[in-house]
């Protein structure tokens, strides 16, 4: 596909108002492809050249009740001409298909805003679940809002009519109505999303056509609309861009296929051991479908079996990598010691959730870092990396990869429910790029050893040699009992645990000369105010730095990809800002984290509400924290 | 093939010190085992010994193979990831009834339904050696242990039952002194590709000495230990005159002497591996009416895991031949900023 696409810009008697950044949200019923909705207008909008930033928002429940609140499903999308970071703080445009919808939605939306919604769901039966006593189109409670009613049943009911579909087969297409009128009010092509209809339903062309006789009649409604209407049309300009070819991608989809460049830029076949939970199983997904490039993934009977499986590939020679949440990472606790204490590569990658215990599987949190960091028995450290969006997650996997073979370590990477599921686009790397980290196995027993020690270490890194089953000459044993530095045989020594514990700490800590300087993201490297942050607080962080910065106020970004160790500088770069704000979906962790390293008088900004920070948030804490007013 | 020097068991034994307590029973099954390698023509660098914890997970470090001590009860997940990156090696998982049945159950169970090509040796003593004589999983209801002082109450699982009952295709039980029988049941295991499950009742000599006493010991093993073999007739006794006889109207096994009652040699139950209900009939024989059923009770291969695994990539990989990760990311919808 070519250039951006801003076609279907007919005459139409309501005129485009220029914008420069528009936030719009999906919001319905679990059941009315609020997803699929929301992702097509996704694509839409990178082919039309917006940058832009998604936040699908599902319940937990497969198919809750239809028409509770809590079977409420939302994609929220922000786009624009400039540099978008994160899904937006409220939404300027929202999309009703259902009561409860409204009910959960309506405070997000701004004051001032536009809500189109679905008159035809609003029925006393509806009305009723969703815990409304009288109907809000009905009273003065929207007042604050632009309401537009439309009967988008009836309309699509009447738009499919001719393919001859049951009442509720027809009513299906009610999400493509509406988006025909979205992709209106914004001027897009259709095409691209009518040819995929087509694709999909290659099988059911009635279905196919009804969907595209649906987006076609929203398209057709909002043409013919008279300004009396409501509604309105909003251009965008192309958003400036690094040339090159783009895509957009989720984070599950950058964070499998950088683990594949990881694999083979080490050289080694992966084995991907995992076990469904939410929101880490797309990634599983993701590399169950790639056979052909030396992955083998397994689906264990508990997250136990999954990391061991991994554990296991890399005990013979593979790539094992392991996946899941948080609860299932607490499973995994013992295994990783194991990993740790025979010293083989693994990469366990956490897409947090809500915590503790099952907490909010759907929603974002990044409250795993002290279990990342400190969370198993014994004196048992690992690097910790942190990816900050979608597109990062496959630089940071990558970057796992190289660790955990260079080192001969497990290495935690970290992402999040946020980062797995939001889309962005994505400028494609090229492999030739990258530069290979082949890992090695011995072939052969070290020059002048009579007993082989499976314990040799490299002066450098202090990464253990890897031998793999198979090989002969080089037949060892090796175990989570502790073992001696010099042989490789068990030791209960009470010298050598010392020694072992510290070069097992030496070895994580030494990874600090092996990582690239902490650089500051906005802002000068010395001054007032540093808000640091990790993992996906990156958009509204750096957001809300640029827009203090333009109110004139000294305040830099600086955030962490490498939470242990951290970088060599890191220290030193923060006792040059006279205030230190950290800024994360948890109680306080990272501060703690670094008031332990630094002895650093942070002050914590923390919101733990299942949803991402809001720029304004960050903004507000900043001019308080400078003294200025709002 | 090159002809390869002949190994023996000196090839197969590690330069460590065995520290499991003076007359352990895992002293004949590891010597037994380390004789028998040679002739099952395997090589050291390609076998694999994984265990977990207790007393017969420290196996591997007695083993000159490779070998990986791991944690408890997780054996059998960390072979299945061990077949899955190479399915080429000989891997051996060595677990008690503890650390198999108790904490490991579930990782015992998908590794026999799976059909992981395996060796798995579950050393049965009805007993917690290693932290010092608790009951187990295995031990008879009123065992009076350290954590029962009473007796247990519960009822103890029957390992062979459990291997049967998760789909295991090969299911075989051996005394620890047999020193006989064991070498053939090693070597019908370790022809098996798919999961072959082993239990072997193993005396601990200082938390449960002579559990197994009632069949196991020299004096009675004769008339209380049934060795089965395929298509033959299943009979016992130092005489070779007892055997077991099928009650059609009770469904139902019975010990009969040849040559009382009317009773002839044609009458006694010819031994079909192939049957999984005449496994579970030999499994439920419990002395002193019946004597253990000992052997390959239970052989009926199919085709392992990994090799489903690796065929189904196979497939995939003959339909697309090109892995460019490169097209791979570029594939669907893109666009060019200039």
């Amino acid at each position: 596909m070519n250039a951006p696409q801003t076609s279907d810009m007919k005459a139409s008697a309501i005129e485009f108002e220029k914008a420069e950044q528009v936030t719009v949200r999906f919001a319905g019923d679990s059941g009315d492809g609020m997803q699929l909705t929301g992702s097509q207008f996704t694509v839409s909008t990178a082919l039309a050249g917006s940058d832009l930033s998604t936040f699908p928002d599902f319940p937990a429940e497969i198919r809750a009740p239809v028409g509770t609140t809590f079977g409420v499903s939302a994609f929220q999308i922000n786009f624009g001409s400039s540099k978008v970071q994160t899904a937006g703080d409220q939404p300027d445009v929202l999309v009703i298909m259902n009561p409860a919808a409204l009910k959960v939605n309506i405070n997000e939306l701004r004051e001032g805003g536009l809500v189109i919604v679905d008159r035809g769901a609003f029925s006393k039966r509806n009305l009723q679940k969703a815990g409304f006593e009288e109907n809000p189109l009905e009273n003065d409670s929207l007042a604050k809002y632009q309401v537009i009613e439309l009967d988008i049943s009836a309309l699509t009911l009447e738009a499919v009519k001719e393919f001859g579909l049951g009442n509720k087969e027809a009513l299906r297409s009610k999400n493509m109505w509406t988006l025909g009128l979205i992709l209106w009010m914004f001027g897009r092509n259709r095409a691209p999303i009518t040819d995929w209809l087509k694709e999909k339903f290659a099988r059911a062309p009635d279905i196919a056509n009804a969907n595209i006789a649906a987006i076609n009649a929203g398209h057709a409604f909002g043409e013919t609309a008279e300004m009396s209407s409501g509604l309105r049309r909003y251009r965008i300009d192309q958003a400036p861009q690094e040339p090159g070819l783009y895509r957009t991608v989720t984070g599950s989809e950058a964070l499998a296929w950088g683990l594949v460049a990881g694999a083979q830029l080490a050289g080694l076949p992966m084995m991907f051991g995992s076990y469904p939970i939410t929101p880490a199983s797309p990634l599983l997904h993701q590399l169950s479908k790639m056979k052909e490039y030396d992955v083998i993934t397994f689906q264990a009977e508990d997250e136990i079996a999954a990391i061991c499986s991994a554990i296991g590939a890399s005990y013979a020679g593979s790539l094992g990598v392991t996946s899941s949440s948080g609860p299932g990472i607490a499973l995994k606790t013992e295994a990783m010691g194991l990993a740790i204490s025979a010293e083989l590569p693994l990469v366990i990658v956490n897409s947090q959730r809500g915590g503790p215990s099952t907490g909010l599987p759907t929603k974002t949190e990044q409250s795993d870092l002290y279990q990342a960091i400190y969370g198993r028995n014994g004196d048992a450290p690992i690097p910790v990396i942190a990816s900050h969006n979608p597109e990062d997650c496959f630089d940071v996997a990558i970057e796992a990869v190289r660790l955990a073979t260079k080192y001969m370590t497990p290495v935690m990477m970290l992402t999040d429910g946020y980062i797995a599921n939001a889309a962005e686009p994505w400028k494609i790397p090229d492999m030739k790029d990258y530069t290979p980290f082949p890992a090695t196995h011995l072939t052969e027993r070290p020059a002048g050893s009579e007993d082989f020690n499976p314990l040799k270490r490299d002066p450098g890194t202090l990464a253990r040699v890897w031998a793999k089953p198979g090989t002969p000459g080089l037949e060892h044993r090796i175990g989570g009992l502790e073992k001696s530095y010099d042989t490789g045989h068990i030791s209960y020594d009470a010298a050598n645990h010392q020694k072992m514990t510290d070069v097992r700490k030496a070895k994580v800590d030494g990874i600090a000369k092996d990582i690239p300087a902490q650089q500051v993201a906005l802002g000068g490297d010395s001054g007032k105010l540093a808000i640091v942050g990790w993992g996906s607080t990156f958009g509204p962080i750096d957001q809300a730095v640029r827009k203090a910065r333009a109110e004139g106020l000294d305040a830099s970004h600086i955030h962490i990809r490498y939470l242990n160790p951290f970088p060599a500088n890191l220290g030193d770069l923060l006792a040059r800002f006279e205030q230190v704000i950290v800024a994360e979906m948890n109680t306080g962790q990272l501060m703690t984290v670094l008031r332990d390293k630094y002895l650093l008088d942070a002050t914590p900004l923390n919101k733990v509400s299942g949803q991402p920070f809001k720029i304004s948030e960050i903004l507000a804490a900043i001019r308080a924290a400078l003294g200025a007013g709002q | 093939m090159n002809e390869m020097a002949k190994l023996t068991i000196k090839d197969f034994t590690s330069d460590q010190e065995v520290r499991w307590c003076p007359g352990c029973g895992d002293y004949a099954i590891l010597k037994c085992l380390q004789r028998t390698l040679p002739d099952l023509g395997a090589r050291p660098e390609n076998t694999v010994f994984v265990s977990g914890i207790g007393c017969s997970s420290r196996f591997p470090y007695y083993m000159a193979t490779y070998g990986f001590h791991t944690i408890h009860g997780r054996a059998p997940a960390i072979a299945t990831g061990i077949k899955l990156a190479n399915p080429g090696l000989d891997v051996w998982v060595v677990t008690g009834d503890g650390d198999g049945l108790s904490i490991g159950g579930n990782h015992l169970f998908h590794a026999l339904r799976r059909n992981v090509d395996l060796n798995i040796l579950l050393f049965n003593n009805e007993i917690y050696g290693l932290t010092k004589g608790q009951y187990s999983p295995t031990s008879h209801a009123g065992t009076r242990t350290p954590s029962t002082p009473f007796g247990s109450v519960d009822r103890p699982a029957s390992p062979c039952d459990y291997a049967l009952g998760s789909g295991a295709r090969f299911v075989a039980r051996a005394v620890d002194t047999d020193q006989k029988n064991m070498p053939e049941i090693f070597k019908r295991a370790h022809a098996n590709k798919g999961a072959s499950f082993v239990e072997i009742f193993q005396n601990c000599i200082v938390y449960n000495d002579k559990v197994f006493a009632d069949f196991a010991e020299k004096p009675v093993a004769a008339e209380m230990q049934l060795h089965v073999k395929h298509n033959e007739p299943m009979i016992y006794g130092k005489e070779r005159n007892k055997g077991l006889r099928l009650n059609r109207d009770a469904l139902a096994l019975e010990a009969v002497v040849i040559g009382e009652n009317g009773v002839t040699e044609d009458d006694i139950l010819i031994h079909n591996e192939k049957s999984k209900v005449l496994a579970h009939m030999l499994t439920a024989l419990q002395p002193p009416d019946f004597p253990m059923a000992l052997g390959v009770l239970y052989s009926n291969p199919a085709p392992s895991f990994e090799s489903a695994v690796f065929d189904q990539v196979d497939t995939v990989r003959a339909k697309r031949p090109k892995a460019d990760l490169n097209a791979l990311m570029r594939d669907g919808r893109t666009w060019e900023v200039a």
